[in-house]
């Protein structure tokens, strides 16, 4: 295949679709949805960039991925030097491509997309870092570091946390992750499901970390297990990427019953124990007709769809305001919405309600209305009087957020933190103790993989201006 | 991967597992526990430490094998492992010199009553350990709770051991004299035992503190299964807890949420037993 085309023809290949199971078909399993391009596929689109010289999509990268040059090498075919590129630039492109909100990133920046479609970057980057896995004999040797002598611990297993290390271990330092569960990957594998981001992606990322030398210990919660003052003294830095932690209460009547979860236990259960998807887990899932999930994120979509392949009959999202306001990918909008996901917009829930056994029957909403913007800026959202309904739910998922766990903060009193438990950091990703530094979700709050793991890359480099001055 | 020391049967169904694990034992306080998962797709069930060598690097189990995951724990033998231990977990108790205190123990509550009765010992306490269980059978740890006790007292329902009736019995007689009521009480056990408990410390307003064993996941705050409301805020377990103020529990709700799973926890042993019955068949 040639890469040798004009602008003209470059403008002339459509955007490509995804290729996807259908919906009726894996509403019913955990497979994951988007099946991948194929190579013919791949190399067109790549073809469709037209290489321009502003180069808007990497400023739009939190990772900085060198976009246009992997897509080149794409384009002409030539798949170990695109694997050599994006893996240069991010430790974890098959997650990235397949989770990052490329629509609001990359692609939003795209000059293709100010006339018709943008380039399908993320769709890109998840060929290549799938190309990447599948011929390892293929890929251009990493230059091994010169080891530093230096070590760096890493706390969580996260987006964050690999991502860091994984720079880290390119820079010759020894790393060594603390993960607090028994698993790696964080709120990759306890977070997202199977069916957007199949866990042989997570082993797969991991085990290119650790054939670079990575440790990685789990079952060790740094302020129970080890405190951050012993890892300072045992390491020569810190980076804490422990992410968010405890879920936000909703506060209304009822959240206690039988049935009602939080949405990082719903998801837990699935994901991380294998609950309703290995016939041999030994973890419980309570399984109903009617699931309604309060939320309009990632996290919300992930549980709303999970229900679904539970064998729920009707799924519902249940959020405060309209549709455009959803902070959720367009993606997953997109597909929860073809799986039979009903969504129930300008609609708030004050209170759940139980059957006389104390287990949830119903969630009570009222309706909403938008009214002028907020802080965020986003339109408030305000209760239209006597409009309060039951909708009826056999179980009723919280995903509306969650806020700094103080597991770690509470034995490292020197940590500076906000008003909220997160920590402060510099722009550098620095604490307020000396060789200690922090990112991802403890820092930012409930945010994204790739903001995480842009901070892990930007600590990184912290770390190692640190250890090296 | 954890190694197994020593597994010891105490009484039916009671096992006292040693464990390798340097870090845990280091760190450990009384009333912590750890989260346990013998292996690949089991469950994750919080234990509490009862015991830690920080010197040998290891911890100590006290473990009723009473649903099917605790079963399979104690059937690995020494030398054996399991596959993931993590912790301490939970708030230290908070332990003082209160002079007199009573502490109750029912069933396996038992089992984690017994790091707070050693660490009350060893703060100078008076101690009254009053434990019990449906029958003799069900009666643990008496020996080892009667050497960091000045008196301990045995209930069983049945009359098989001690005397008939329930822990609240000579719990209730203690507050009664005036020259035996406790400063303050500690009580763990069936959620009915200790809601018992607080209902008859209440009134004459003994510090009571319980060690609540909800659904857990994580045992790290992530899942909030554990939440348990607690006056009027709503708390979990694993971070603010295991011990709250007795006097403020909801125990209603906590007992009720504990049957979240009872459906599908038959479910699951039906479909175990068939698979052994299959197996002995054969």
């Amino acid at each position: 295949m040639s890469n040798d085309l004009s602008p003209k023809e470059r403008m002339a290949i459509e955007r490509v679709h995804m290729p996807e199971l259908p919906a009726d078909e894996r509403s019913k399993n955990f497979e994951e949805v988007n099946q991948g391009l194929s190579p013919e596929q791949a190399v067109a689109e790549a073809q469709r960039c037209l290489q321009c010289k502003s180069r808007n999509c990497v400023a739009g990268c939190p990772v900085g991925v060198s976009i246009p040059e992997f897509i080149d090498a794409l384009a002409s075919d030539d798949m170990p030097r695109a694997a050599q590129v994006l893996r240069g630039d991010n430790a974890l492109p098959a997650v990235c491509g397949r989770v990052c909100p490329q629509e609001t990133q990359c692609e939003a920046l795209c000059v293709r997309g100010k006339k018709g479609d943008a380039v399908a970057i993320g769709y890109l980057e998840r060929y290549v870092a799938d190309w990447a896995m599948q011929h390892p004999d293929e890929l251009l040797a990493d230059k091994i570091p010169e080891p530093t002598g230096k070590s760096v611990a890493v706390v969580g297993c996260g987006p964050a946390g690999l991502t860091a290390a994984g720079e880290l271990a390119r820079q010759g330092h020894k790393v060594t992750i603390f993960e607090a569960l028994h698993d790696t990957g964080g709120v990759l594998r306890y977070g997202i499901p199977e069916f957007r981001l199949p866990k042989e992606i997570i082993d797969r990322e991991v085990a290119v970390l650790s054939r670079m030398g990575v440790a990685i210990e789990c079952n060790v919660i740094i302020g129970k297990t080890l405190t951050i003052p012993q890892l300072r003294s045992e390491f020569d830095a810190v980076f804490i990427a422990n992410g968010a932690g405890l879920p936000t209460m909703l506060n209304i009547m009822g959240e206690n019953l039988k049935g009602v979860y939080a949405a990082n236990e719903f998801l837990t259960r699935v994901n991380l124990m294998e609950a309703g998807r290995r016939a041999d887990s030994s973890t419980p899932i309570l399984q109903r007709d009617e699931v309604a999930v309060i939320g309009g994120g990632n996290t919300a979509m992930d549980c709303v769809r999970t229900a679904r392949r539970l064998g729920a009959k009707r799924a519902m999202i249940v959020y405060r305001r309209g549709e455009a306001e959803m902070p959720a990918r367009v993606e997953e909008i997109k597909h929860a919405k073809e799986e039979g996901v009903e969504f129930i917009m300008l609609t708030a829930p004050v209170a759940i309600v139980a059957t006389e056994d104390g287990w949830v029957s119903a969630l009570r909403c009222q309706r909403m209305e938008l009214g002028p913007a907020d802080d965020s800026g986003r339109r408030r959202p305000q209760a239209i009087e006597g409009s309060e309904f039951d909708l009826p739910a056999g179980i009723v998922i919280n995903a509306v957020g969650t806020s700094a766990n103080p597991l770690l903060t509470a034995t490292a009193p020197d940590l500076t933190l906000n008003k909220w438990g997160n920590i402060v950091t510099n722009d550098e990703g620095e604490t307020s103790i000396p060789g200690v530094f922090a990112g991802g979700d403890i820092v930012r709050g409930g945010a994204t993989v790739i903001l995480a793991m842009g901070d892990g890359k930007r600590a990184a480099a912290a770390i190692d201006k640190y250890l090296k001055g | 991967m954890f190694e197994v020391v020593s597994n010891e049967i105490l009484a039916e169904n009671l096992h006292k597992m040693v464990l390798v694990a340097p870090r845990i034992a280091r760190a450990r306080k009384a009333g912590q526990f750890v989260m346990v998962r013998l292996a690949q797709s089991e469950e994750r069930i919080p234990l509490t430490i009862g015991d830690a060598d920080p010197e040998a690097g290891t911890i100590t189990l006290f473990i009723q094998a009473i649903g099917a995951s605790t079963r399979k724990i104690v059937d690995t033998p020494a030398g054996g492992s399991i596959r993931d231990v993590a912790g301490p977990l939970g708030k230290e108790t908070h332990i003082t010199n209160w002079g007199r205190v009573a502490c109750v123990g029912g069933g396996v509550g038992t089992a984690v009553l017994f790091p707070l009765v050693k660490a009350l010992a060893e703060a100078g306490n008076e101690i009254t350990t009053i434990i019990g269980g449906r029958s003799s059978r069900y009666v643990i740890l008496a020996e080892e709770l009667g050497a960091l006790s000045k008196n301990l007292l045995v209930t069983t329902e049945d009359g098989s051991l001690g005397s008939k009736g329930f822990v609240t019995g000579p719990l209730g007689e203690m507050i009664a004299d005036p020259a035996r009521a406790p400063k303050a009480v500690f009580a763990v056990g069936p959620v009915p035992m200790m809601k018992a408990v607080a209902n008859m410390t209440r009134e004459p307003g003994i510090e009571t503190i319980v060690s609540l064993n909800p659904i857990m996941i994580d045992g790290t705050g992530m899942c909030g299964g554990c939440r348990v409301q607690v006056g009027s805020e709503t708390k979990f377990a694993c971070v603010d807890g295991p011990e709250f103020d007795a006097h403020l529990v909801d125990f209603d709700g906590l007992s009720d949420r504990l049957t979240s799973y009872r459906k599908e926890e038959a479910q699951r042993h039906a479909a175990t037993d068939c698979k052994i019955a299959k197996e002995v068949a054969k």
